[in-house]
């Protein structure tokens, strides 16, 4: 079976800086893969290539075997294809519960669906969902009142309301209190699982990453050095030696 | 968890009533109260209505808008047109500069005003989902930038057309002396109607798909489309609903004034056109009542300049603007909303069960 999200040979350069240069990875169906490196390697613009926020320079990138690299972000994100914010990007002038309704899915949409209200399973999805991520008794603050980390927990809730088929999350743990990492990684977990959205985490913290993923990536200087499974990956001199020049 | 519990709390219901039925009736009765004031509450609702608009625009989507005055010079137009052409040649009535009265009946005169405005509506619908599909897919700034030679250039296109008067203008037909009832009190009414069906439509719509996604491009636009809402379709539809009432609007202002010029009534851009986008700043973007207020304390403060101020009207508008700007840049109800949040619904929970296992109860700000 051909993989979920497939990367084939993609570069692309900003001005004189080669941020992703013949970049390839596979994901499949149901994984959680993980990608690091250090600041500056390319993760984040990786991202935004394969969600179209940008046109990629070569290469390919197929999404449940259909190319992906003519089309824009909101095209791909209708076809399950979605990414969260390494700056957390959520509205801050709505409540939760307005963040979260309005990340129903939109594929499908008519003027009529347009001008609809939103009906009881739409309510109870959101507040479900706020549940999960431990913002039910907030959900009437508007967002912009949340502290740093809840609004990454808000991101990663609107983002499953969205019912994706696959996630793609850009540092999720970043600025969030330590102690909440444990519970964001079984909310991590619990998506995969329960859900079934494959995810693509870029990750900072090693330990994050190595409990999480079953197969790693690691991006140096727009390239990717080493992959597989995360022991391997972490004891791999090329790993260890990017990790520490990067210093 | 129901759509009921998870709502904003709306307030007691009873309270919410009693005020709207208050507000019915006050209206109801006004004209019979204050006989010599109804042009100006006729005027009242007219710039409710064009308000309320706006904000869809300018408040609740963060798209400033300076075209709308043409949906209003659009409605205007065509209302007339449409009376007058439905019982005689539009173009030779017009040739005879309002020497050329028709004479209609009653039924004739409402029938042609009914099929007039909801013509100029339709008009103006098609005319915002043309230009919106041209102009939405730009940003911000440089979509209020590329509207604001709109206006103008729909005056020039007006003041060049024979058709319908061009320079000179154009004259709606006479109301009927048979009708009965006296003239202004009838648009006075027809005003309140327009104010009342388009608050209600829009409060319905705010809350729903289209009021969401609007506020979402408004907050984040990147992000709306990164979760895959149709920004474009989303915004042209606003432009498209926010023009539907703004033609009502001036449908019913060419009848009032009862002589359309191009420039200084139809596509008046320094008086209505700015107006709009004053009257919403004043009461508060992006808030369901501030339209309203907003237009209810500038129309009384104009009128009370013009009386009190004449020859300085102007500028006592000018002042009252910067002040308005600079101390409550929210607006009236902008202002009340950050000051009593949980007056609007903007509450915390605290029977919400499990908060101790939450993650986020740990390190919040309020
Ligand atoms: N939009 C952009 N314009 C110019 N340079 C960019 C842009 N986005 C990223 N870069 C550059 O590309 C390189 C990789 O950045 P990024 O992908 O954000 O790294 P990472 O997410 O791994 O920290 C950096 O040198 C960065 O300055
Ligand atoms: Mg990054």
């Amino acid at each position: 079976m051909s993989p979920l999200l497939e990367v084939n040979n993609v570069s692309k350069a900003f001005g004189g800086v080669q941020a992703n240069h013949d970049i390839s990875l596979q994901v499949a169906d149901g994984e959680i893969a993980g990608i690091i490196g250090p600041n500056g390697s390319g993760k984040t613009t990786l991202f935004n290539s394969i969600v179209g926020a940008h046109p990629i320079d070569r290469g390919s990138i197929k999404f449940r075997d259909e190319e992906l690299s003519r089309l824009r972000v909101p095209h791909i994100a209708r076809r399950g294809l979605l990414r969260t914010f390494q700056q957390t990007r959520i509205y801050k002038q709505m409540t939760c519960v307005e963040n979260m309704l309005i990340s129903r899915p939109h594929a499908n949409e008519t003027l009529g669906s347009m001008l609809a209200d939103f009906d009881e399973a739409d309510y109870r999805e959101a507040g479900e969902l706020l549940e999960l991520v431990g913002l039910y008794a907030k959900r009437n603050l508007q967002a912009g009142e949340l502290s740093f980390g809840q609004q990454k927990l808000l991101e990663f809730a609107m983002a499953l309301m969205n019912n994706p088929k696959m996630l793609l999350l850009d540092e999720p743990t970043a600025g969030i209190n330590p102690t909440l990492i444990n519970g964001l990684l079984e909310r991590l977990v619990y998506a995969n699982r329960e859900l079934g959205i494959t995810l693509l985490v870029i990750e900072h913290n090693m330990r994050v990453i190595m409990s999480l993923a079953q197969r790693i990536y690691c991006l140096a200087h727009g390239q990717l050095l080493a992959e597989g499974a995360p022991e391997t990956v972490r004891n791999d001199p090329r790993v260890i030696d990017a990790y520490l020049g990067g210093q | 968890m129901s759509a009921a519990q998870l709502a904003t709390a709306a307030g007691p219901k009873a309270r919410v009533a009693g005020g709207y039925t208050a507000l019915l009736i006050v209206s109801l009765l006004a004209p019979l109260v204050f006989p010599a004031y109804v042009t100006q509450f006729a005027f009242l609702w007219v710039l409710v209505v064009i308000a309320l608009c706006w904000n869809v625009m300018g408040g609740e989507m963060g798209y400033n808008s300076f075209g709308n005055i043409v949906f209003f010079g659009v409605g205007m137009y065509a209302t007339s047109v449409v009376q007058v052409g439905l019982y005689g040649d539009v173009g030779a009535y017009t040739a005879a500069k309002g020497g050329l009265a028709l004479d209609l009946t009653v039924t004739q005169y409402f029938v042609g005003l009914g099929v007039g405005m909801f013509a100029g509506a339709l008009l103006a619908v098609a005319l915002a989902g043309i230009l919106g599909l041209g102009m939405l897919g730009l940003r911000g700034h440089y979509f209020a930038i590329g509207t604001l030679g709109l206006g103008i250039a729909a005056a020039e296109l007006a003041a060049g057309w024979d058709w319908i008067g061009a320079g000179s203008g154009m004259v709606p037909p006479n109301y009927p002396d048979a009708a009965g009832i006296d003239r202004t009190t009838v648009f006075y009414y027809l005003a309140f109607i327009l104010a009342v069906a388009t608050f209600f439509t829009l409060k319905r719509l705010r809350r729903g798909r289209f009021g969401l996604a609007i506020n979402a491009i408004r907050d984040d636009e990147d992000k709306a489309e990164a979760m895959g809402l149709h920004t474009t379709r989303y915004k042209t539809v606003a432009w498209c609903v926010s023009a539907f009432f703004t033609a009502f609007a001036g449908g019913i202002v060419g009848n009032i004034v009862g002589f359309i010029d191009p420039r200084t009534v139809a596509f008046a851009g320094v008086t209505y056109g700015v107006w709009m986008v004053l009257m919403t700043v004043l009461g508060g973007k992006g808030t369901l009542w501030g339209p309203v207020v907003g237009a209810a304390v500038f129309h009384v403060t104009q009128e009370l300049f013009w009386t009190y101020l004449l020859g300085w009207q102007r500028v006592a508008l000018g002042l009252l603007i910067v002040l308005i700007v600079v101390f409550f840049p929210k607006g009236i109800v902008g202002y009340i909303r950050d000051k009593w949040p949980e007056k609007f619904g903007y509450t915390v929970d605290e029977s919400a069960t499990g908060a101790a296992a939450d993650p986020a109860q740990q390190g919040g700000t309020r």
